[in-house]
């Protein structure tokens, strides 16, 4: 594929396995003009408080932030629906020179009066610092007034990635933890983190856990509530899945309260089966909490494997390519699809670090590209030099896969599709197969051409 | 500064408006071999990307200059410049459209200053034209950055060189690319040239790829705007646009380049204005084809007059989308109770009283600058047979168990956004059948005895 080249300053993030020594680079500020996936530091934050479901959540800047995340997520409630409101301050010329302080004041208190929350999320957007508002001072006031957290998020867009915004929605996360009571808490208890109950995910593996005897105190933040958080500090163990989003807010609870941590993922029978027994294994003072383990995961496979298996003698070898937010999704993809019969020819991601890259290194098979913060351009090189035939990525890389008559599946924030758990896999399954084998191609030219 | 107790700002609770960059983003996709470029933090583009992606189900490039903290306090000339040097080593563009956003505007970038700098070191060689748009995203909506792109783009680069030959510039404004598409069959068939700006019917809706596209085939030639000073008329679609600074404007200004304002020609009366005035200019008579059209059109609205009279709609969107639904529902005997847009130029009632006849005895209520928050709150007062606009009055529709009918941008919760024709006879005659279908079908359900006949 001659005609796609790779932007010179962009080499050192792109490697192939088996052709080079691996020295990849990664966790960079994105290339100016090289159209990166990413978002900014506002989309880290948002998109992990987003799911706190009886919070206020108010973005305080001119209108676009809060109208491009207004119901972006398909993180449900099984309450209150406050998080799919949008709120913007709406800031206006004048604000920007005389200060949007007074404005931020007068809709915070008008919306907490209208709506009640039992906490209010204030992310700041790129200029706020920049036309010198005082943010904290206005959430401090506010809380005072209405006796409820309001709590400054320092999301301002250009101040790093969204790895960045992930790490100040820990830091307002972490000023709740610990303000509310955990009598009554069961030893036998965790944390759910980095859950966010997309198509009622973080409720599948609430019942999973519940099931093996454990009490799960908070999900962070999947059909998050304010309480949940304020005792979440009284669990035995925090699980933490998506882990770049949450590792942060982890290691904050075990510095400040002593609580252990485990990374899981719950993609994939593999994965989903691992972070069972390892959480098992973490209790092991009670040897029922691993034998009920051991009969859910039998139960569970049991249930979904004849389905699984038919599919699979569908999907058989063929290539599929992984573009995903954080590294730790792609491993459980990999063994996912590797599960289908499937041969993963290009994995990347927008936020891994050296260590995710090493290990992508050693699952995927010789050939393999690995790409950090690609662009649409790589994207499609690679797509088209190593033959694929489903991409799983979000919504930005539906249409590039289309357009060159490759499947789809989306494993984004927007999607309304649970994933997660056995029942997850299978869903995954049919997803995957529905997109991969529809009769559409037939009359794709991409296809016909090659 | 001492903060003051009482209530004299409000939030904006879900949005009826988007921010000005993604208005010139959408124009700049539809201009041949263009890359935007919003000069911003990542988010912005990205943001945009998928806003448009969700409604269109095209690959959407925008690149970003993508500020540090370091650019917010130095100045964001040097990530501008590299931007620029990648997006030109990696797309071989005919333009970068270059819009700025809220952080560079407040920071105070001179971005016409950095681009000449840029041209003048030659770094965007012989084949690169540059068009720079300021679109603050404090300062109005999207459909603001929209029309400050098309004149953005007309003032860098229109001119006049006394060719010879009837062409028509025609400024669109944001419509579907079907609606685009649409336009320019209707001038094919008058048999004369014509320059659309923008032009997105191949670039936001084309086929499928036999090979890789790095930038999407289509939209409006950059020779096409360069001659656009020769035109003989241009029409500029908007009754809200003509009280502006308009491209048409510039041209009749600097080119004396004669130009027709008008309407969105939704529905009969402004689809007629549409065409008297391509008649106009050309001297030819409407094509048979349409004639045809426009005479089932009205057999049509005779055929249904019954089941849409005084039928109460609550439509939102940009402003001239307002006017021209507003046009075409009282046409045929809709009442359009609730006119709204989150858009405030301060035009919109006096445009309605324009098109909507006996304004004042329908009693119809008028908000502009408002969020989907008041306009269900006054919608729940009103009790409308349905609402029409994007898809993003569902939440209120569905609270009240009252029909959408998505037309517009965006559309996200639906197929074939992209391809719904609102203007001319033929898009008038697909509203005219959505809407009293959907009545007709809200009687359906509702009826004890559900009659398979009308």
């Amino acid at each position: 594929m001659g005609g796609i080249s790779i932007l010179k300053e962009r080499e050192k993030q792109i490697y192939q396995k088996g052709t080079q020594p691996f020295d990849m680079s990664c966790e960079k500020k994105s290339l100016a003009g090289s159209i990166s996936q990413r978002a900014c530091v506002f989309c880290g934050s948002r998109v992990v408080l987003y799911p706190i479901a009886d919070a206020l959540h108010l973005i305080h800047g001119p209108i676009g932030c809060a109208s491009y995340t207004w119901d972006i997520r398909g993180a449900l409630s099984s309450g209150p629906q406050l998080h799919r409101m949008s709120f913007s301050t709406d800031l206006q010329e004048q604000d920007i020179i005389f200060g949007g302080e007074k404005k931020l004041y007068n809709a915070l208190v008008t919306l907490i009066d209208k709506y009640s929350p039992n906490a209010a999320f204030i992310y700041a957007t790129c200029i706020v610092g920049i036309i010198g508002d005082d943010i904290d001072s206005v959430c401090r006031r506010v809380s005072k007034e209405k006796g409820i957290p309001v709590l400054p998020v320092h999301s301002e867009g250009f101040k790093g990635t969204k790895k960045d915004g992930y790490k100040a929605a820990c830091d307002a996360m972490a000023k709740l933890v610990g303000t509310g009571p955990t009598e009554g808490i069961s030893p036998l208890s965790l944390n759910i983190m980095g859950e966010f109950n997309i198509a009622g995910e973080a409720w599948t593996i609430r019942e999973y856990y519940e099931r093996m005897g454990l009490e799960v105190v908070s999900v962070f933040t999947g059909d998050g509530r304010v309480d949940n958080i304020k005792r979440s500090h009284g669990a035995a163990l925090n699980v933490v899945q998506c882990s770049g989003s949450m590792m942060h807010l982890a290691e904050t609870m075990n510095e400040k309260y002593g609580i252990p941590y485990k990374r899981v993922s719950y993609f994939g029978l593999e994965d989903m089966s691992k972070a069972l027994y390892d959480v098992a294994e973490h209790f092991e003072g009670s040897p029922e909490v691993m034998e009920k383990a051991q009969v859910l995961v039998r139960e569970e496979i049991n249930a979904i494997y004849p389905t699984l298996k038919r599919y699979k003698e569908k999907l058989r070898g063929k290539k599929a390519a992984i573009y995903v937010g954080g590294a730790f999704k792609a491993f459980s993809m990999i063994k996912a699809l590797k599960s289908l019969g499937m041969d993963v020819v290009l994995a990347g991601s927008q936020t891994g670090n050296s260590d995710d890259y090493k290990l992508l290194r050693n699952m995927c098979d010789d050939g393999t590209v690995i790409v950090d913060d690609a662009n649409p351009l790589e994207l499609s090189k690679y797509s088209i030099e190593k033959g694929v035939e489903l991409f799983i990525g979000g919504v930005k890389e539906r249409p590039i896969a289309y357009k060159l008559g490759i499947g789809f599946c989306d494993h984004n924030h927007e999607r309304k599709l649970s994933l997660a758990g056995y029942s997850g896999m299978l869903n995954f399954a049919r997803e995957v197969y529905s997109s991969v084998t529809s009769p559409v191609w037939q009359f794709a030219p991409a296809r016909k051409s090659s | 500064m001492k903060i003051q107790g009482k209530t004299e700002y409000k939030a904006t609770s879900n949005a009826c408006k988007l921010c000005s960059p993604l208005g010139a983003s959408l124009v700049f996709r539809g201009i041949e071999n263009c890359v935007p470029l919003l000069h911003g933090s990542q988010g912005c583009s990205t943001y945009i990307r998928r806003y448009l992606i969700s409604h269109f189900n095209e690959p959407v490039d925008i690149a970003s200059s993508n500020f540090t903290e370091e650019t917010a306090v130095f100045g964001g000339a040097a990530n501008l410049k590299l931007a620029m040097d990648n997006i030109i080593e990696q797309y071989h563009p005919d333009l970068i459209g270059v819009a700025t956003t809220c952080l560079s505007e407040t920071i105070g970038d001179d971005v016409p200053l950095i681009l000449r700098d840029y041209i003048r070191d030659n770094r965007n060689g012989d084949n690169t034209a540059i068009v720079p748009v300021s679109t603050p995203s404090y300062s109005g909506t999207h459909i603001d950055g929209f029309h400050g792109a098309v004149r953005a783009t007309v003032d860098a680069i229109a001119e006049k060189k006394n060719r010879a030959g009837m062409n028509i510039n025609i400024f669109p404004g944001m419509m579907s690319p079907a609606d685009h598409r649409h336009l320019k069959e209707i001038l094919s068939d008058f048999g004369v040239g014509y320059h659309m700006l923008p032009d997105y019917s191949q670039t936001l809706d084309g086929p499928m790829w036999s090979e890789y596209q790095k930038i999407q085939e289509g939209g409006t030639p950059i020779k096409q705007i360069a001659s656009m000073g020769d035109a003989s008329a241009s029409i500029e679609i908007g009754r809200i646009l003509s009280e502006t600074k308009s491209a048409g404007k510039l041209l009749a200004e600097r080119f004396e380049v004669p130009c027709h304002n008008l309407g969105l020609p939704i529905g009969i009366k402004e689809t007629d204005a549409f065409f008297d005035a391509v008649s106009t200019i050309t001297g030819k008579p409407m094509p048979e084809k349409y004639s045809e059209e426009r005479g089932r059109l009205v057999d049509a609205y005779v055929d249904g007059h019954k089941y849409v009279f005084e039928a109460r709609a609550v439509l939102y969107g940009e402003e001239d989308l307002v006017v021209g639904l507003a046009s075409f529902l009282s046409e045929i005997g809709v009442i359009p109770v609730l006119c709204a847009s989150g858009g405030k130029s301060g035009h919109l009632k006096g445009k309605l009283c324009q098109v909507v006849d006996e304004f004042d005895a329908k009693g119809i209520e008028v908000l502009d600058g408002v969020d989907l928050v008041e306009i269900g709150d006054v919608a729940k007062e009103i009790s409308p047979d349905f609402f029409i606009g994007s898809s993003k009055g569902y939440k209120i529709a569905r609270e009240m168990s009252k029909p959408l009918i998505r037309i517009g941008f965006p559309i996200h919760d639906r197929m074939g956004g992209a391809r719904i024709v609102h203007i001319g006879y033929r898009g008038a005659q697909q509203l005219f059948d959505i809407i009293s279908n959907t009545i007709l079908a809200a009687r359906q359900d509702a009826s004890p005895v559900g009659y398979a006949y009308m």
